[in-house]
């Protein structure tokens, strides 16, 4: 029986459809090679979806090109797998003509930063109530193991054997420039958070991008080991939430304080609490996400996850939306035949 | 118009006694009745010429006369004073037959300085009037022009009857009880200049009266100014010696109903909007903007309150995307560019093709390849429409022959678009956009019925089983219960859509994909020749070359000549009967503004020798040259 038999048979209401994790997943194969960090970011999604209590018919998935970007396919939702870069741009389309729409893009560090660099920063500056879930692997994939815009300087590959020269991007540094009013990072193996991340971003209005480091373990394997692995995790990585000072460490004993403008790790022994900086996610000014942001890749700070801004901002179809009404308001609904026949007419 | 202004433009009618000599009578002039009359405007861009052709062309057209108009803009936006490359001109053709072109060469010309003399002298008629700015032929203007010496001393005069006039002084006289600056007064030129033309063709005031008092609103001052400027030039006209003639062109005969002015941008808006509310649907148009294609988008964006939301984007192939995206959601989907713009929104119409979604690709064609000359007009990417994507990717092409014909292909191509599930190429060109002619307006009711037909039905319901008539796929939009699905630009498996690589799969998808547009076939009512059926010779054409083709077809047949004039409406499919119609002529001639595309489609679907005649100049068809191209093949063959 589809969910649309059991609903009419049992009379839910349709408003609340209770869902499980199974109601999200297609009928097709994964085909992601088998220990992809893509497996679990399917399935943090999929888990999480019945809490948001949105009714599947009104979920999009779109996609551009990359492994990443077969995820529409095992979404047992609308889903749109689109051309390389390209979805941020389709996404807009879908959400201003059907704001009711649960819009989600799933792109990766290729697709979103390479070919789509574009429309990456334009969906940001936008701010449709969309979410987007950024897979960074540092590597491509699909097409065997070139670098990407993410890779660091130096990076073997088959199209760099002597060693990249390009210098890596930021995506969550990216983001803040461009605009972005949610911007946070989580890990493919740390569910709990991920799981709690992409709620915070369906929860915020406007567009939320989650950059989520992801292992490709066929052509960047481990890349990300160092954030994601038990023993080395809790000393490298801190871990940002709101209103909490940064404070990480196996023993919680270290903390972020600023040095001028320069961030450094303290043991708490050392300095009085009241010295380390304290999270605030929701500040206007996005001068201390830049400032976490900044904190990417640098061997003597720990890796920030977590969410680095959240802040309101009105939101484009919102504001199409209003053109639209005031615009019925102001002229009336538009009457066509007043419209072929408006400016200068003669009649012979 | 207030009291105060109504009084002094009395009394400047009266300085204007000034031209008339003291207690001269009026020297009776004399007055011709002519068929038809060719009107050019050139000058600086900041000359005023667009804003009095328009004036001309709104004013004969309701005088009752049939219009046909071709604004010639720079590419510069302001280009320096005085230069050549500033020059901008504005063409009008005004009859009492029936016309379908601006005009080969002009019976008028108005030069506002030596750089639009030198520039579009060439248009105008042996023999034609030619009235000059005399206060911009100074050394400095000369020199910008690139004339070594002053062009009004040499043969002109035995070439053309040339009225100089000095536009500037004689305004500023006009002005004298204003408190404009001197500068301001200037501005005011072109209205001088427009009256003195309205004098010479006994052109009615009254729609320009009322024009500069709703278009300088504002701006009082200017109200007053131009309508003395204006009445100025009339008066001068009708007292100076210099002009004997004025001509009287009668009302044309038109079909019954009411018209307005149309130029092919605005026509094309119109006609989306028609469409969107005919099937019921949001109008979604996504674009950036392009030259010569962004009227559309400005038109568009006015009408909110039809509840049409334009997406300005961030490049091309944002714009088409934002397009198919909506077109996924359930709008009527549409993006509008030129050459350049289709050739970046290539690999996402092709995205259409595969995920067959409704959506309507205007391109508004200008000169390439690369930017090519943006401002003047060509019919380069008809190759481009048919081929430009990669894999095997039919889609149907339309192209609007001329202004008041966009209207109508772009309706049908949103009709096609809706009804075969498939993108729609629209191909209009600079020639028909940015030209204006009278358009019947039809009534809603008259309107061909178009509708969007949702899938709802969850039961067996398949993303990808074909209607058996049409072939089209059902469109279901996100928000129905039941109807999750996926698509995307990987190969699909028929009818359920599912990814798939499988070797037959793919064959029959690409052949259930041409199959699908070969149907539109069946929507093309009997092609209309226009002549005979059979004869020497068939011209072809396709697009903004409707106007010279069919002129000069005409012409040649009243001459005598064994010709006839196609003109086609759908570049692809092609109308079923075509094949049989060009059986029936001896040759068969394809003229279009490129080196023969068409031709090529011609000549390998119907296996027929064609001859092709092309022209890549920028510029359209002069009726004159093709009727040589006529008589020439017609000789040939005899």
């Amino acid at each position: 029986m589809n969910l649309s038999e059991e609903k009419k048979s049992l009379h839910i209401p349709a408003a609340v459809p209770t869902t499980n994790k199974k109601d999200f997943e297609s009928d097709q194969d994964v085909r992601w090679c088998p220990g992809c960090g893509d497996y679990s970011i399917l399935s943090q999604t999929q888990r999480i979806l019945p809490e948001l209590g949105i009714p599947k018919e009104q979920l999009v998935f779109i996609s551009g090109i990359g492994c990443s970007s077969r995820f529409p396919y095992y979404m047992n939702t609308y889903g749109f797998h689109t051309i390389h870069g390209r979805a941020p741009a389709i996404a807009a389309g879908v959400k201003a003509t059907n704001p009711e729409l649960s819009v989600w893009v799933i792109t990766g560090d290729g697709d979103a930063l390479s070919i789509g660099g574009n429309h990456f920063l334009h969906m940001l500056r936008r701010n449709l109530d969309i979410n987007v879930l950024l897979f960074n692997n540092r590597i491509y994939g699909l097409t065997k193991g070139q670098y990407s815009p993410t890779s660091e300087v130096g990076k073997v590959t088959t199209s760099s054997p002597f060693g990249s020269l390009d210098r890596p991007l930021n995506p969550v540094e990216i983001a803040l420039s461009a605009g972005a009013t949610f911007v946070a990072r989580s890990l493919d193996r740390d569910t709990k958070h991920l799981q709690s991340i992409i709620k915070a971003a369906h929860e915020h209005k406007g567009t939320s991008f989650i950059e989520v480091y992801q292992n490709c373990n066929i052509y960047n394997n481990g890349a990300f080991f160092t954030y994601t692995e038990k023993a080395t995790k809790a000393d490298n990585t801190v871990v940002l939430e709101h209103g909490e000072q940064l404070v990480f460490g196996a023993k919680r004993d270290k903390g972020i304080r600023l040095n001028g403008f320069q961030p450094e790790v303290v043991y708490i022994d050392d300095t009085s609490d009241t010295d380390l900086i304290v999270h605030d996610q929701f500040a206007d000014d996005p001068t201390l996400a830049y400032f976490l942001s900044r904190m990417t890749d640098v061997p003597e700070h720990p890796l920030p996850i977590g969410i680095f801004r959240s802040v309101q901002c009105p939101c484009y179809e919102d504001m199409l939306t209003d053109q639209v009404q005031r615009a019925r308001q102001s002229n009336g609904d538009g009457n066509l035949e007043k419209l072929l026949n408006s400016g200068e007419t003669w009649v012979v | 118009m207030n009291v105060c202004v109504k009084r002094k433009i009395s009394v400047s009618i009266k300085v204007f006694g000034a031209f008339y000599e003291e207690g001269k009578e009026l020297m009776k002039k004399q007055r011709q009745t002519i068929g038809d009359a060719t009107i050019l405007f050139a000058g600086d861009s900041g000359d005023g010429a667009q804003t009095v052709g328009a004036q001309l062309t709104h004013t004969s057209a309701i005088a009752g006369n049939d219009v046909s108009t071709l604004p010639d803009y720079p590419a510069e936006i302001r280009a320096p004073a005085g230069s050549l490359a500033g020059v901008s001109g504005f063409q009008l053709h005004f009859s009492s037959k029936e016309i379908h072109t601006p005009g080969d060469l002009s019976d008028v010309l108005v030069a506002f300085n030596p750089a639009a003399l030198k520039i579009s002298l060439s248009r105008l008629k042996p023999n034609g009037i030619l009235i000059l700015n005399l206060d911009n032929f100074g050394q400095r203007n000369l020199k910008l022009a690139g004339y070594n010496e002053d062009p009004l001393e040499g043969e002109i005069r035995n070439k053309y009857q040339v009225f100089p006039v000095e536009l500037t002084r004689l305004t500023r006289d006009a002005l004298v009880e204003t408190n404009l600056s001197n500068k301001e007064k200037e501005l005011c030129k072109n209205f001088f200049a427009l009256g003195l033309v309205f004098w010479l063709y006994n052109r009615p005031m009254d729609y320009t009266l009322k024009w500069i008092e709703s278009k300088f609103a504002s701006k009082p001052k200017f109200i007053e100014a131009n309508i003395l400027a204006l009445k100025g030039g009339y008066a001068y006209a009708e007292a100076t010696e210099q002009i004997a003639v004025s001509y009287e062109v009668e009302s044309a005969k038109f079909s019954r109903g009411t018209y307005r002015n149309v130029t092919g941008n605005l026509g094309t808006a119109l006609g989306l909007i028609a469409a969107a509310q005919q099937a019921d649907l949001q109008l979604v148009y996504g674009s950036y903007p392009i030259t010569p294609a962004s009227d559309i988008l400005h038109e568009l964006a006015r009408y909110k309150n039809f509840g049409v939301k334009t997406l300005q984007m961030e490049d091309e192939i944002a714009a088409v995307c934002a397009a198919i995206g909506a077109a996924f959601s359930g709008a009527l989907a549409a993006t509008g560019t030129s050459g350049p713009g289709f050739a970046l929104k290539g690999e996402a119409i092709g995205l259409a093709v595969m995920t067959e979604l409704p959506l309507v690709v205007l391109n508004i064609q200008r000169a390439g390849p690369s930017t090519g000359m943006p401002t003047k007009t060509e019919q380069t990417d008809l190759l481009q429409a048919l081929y430009g994507r990669n894999g095997e990717s039919p889609i149907p092409v339309l192209a609007a022959s001329r202004p008041s014909d966009c209207f109508d292909t772009v309706y049908e191509a949103a009709k096609i678009a809706l009804k075969y599930m498939t993108p729609v190429v629209f191909l209009s060109d600079g020639y028909v956009a940015n030209g204006a002619e009278p358009w019947l307006i039809p009534a809603v009711s008259d309107l061909p019925t178009i509708s969007a037909d949702f899938a709802t039905d969850p039961d067996r319901f398949l993303p990808y089983q074909r209607d058996p008539e049409t072939g089209r796929r059902p469109w279901a939009v996100p928000g129905t219960v039941g109807l999750e699905h996926r698509i995307g630009g990987l190969e699909k498996s028929d009818l359920t859509g599912d990814i798939s690589y499988d070797p037959e799969n793919h064959e029959k998808m690409s052949y259930l994909r041409a199959q699908k547009v070969a149907n539109i076939a069946n929507e093309i009512p009997r092609t209309d020749v226009f002549g005979s059926d059979s004869g020497d010779l068939l011209v072809i054409g396709w697009g903004g070359t409707y106007g010279a083709l069919r002129t000069a077809v005409s012409n040649q047949r009243n001459a005598g000549a064994s010709v006839s004039h196609l003109h086609l409406r759908f570049l692809n499919p092609l109308p079923n009967d075509l094949s049989s119609i060009i059986q029936n002529f001896e040759r068969v001639m394809i003229a279009e503004l490129n080196l023969g595309q068409l031709n090529k489609i011609v000549r390998s679907e119907y296996l027929v020798d064609t001859i092709a005649y092309n022209k890549i100049q920028g510029q359209p068809f002069q009726v004159t040259e093709v009727e040589t191209k006529i008589e020439e093949v017609l000789t040939v063959e005899n």
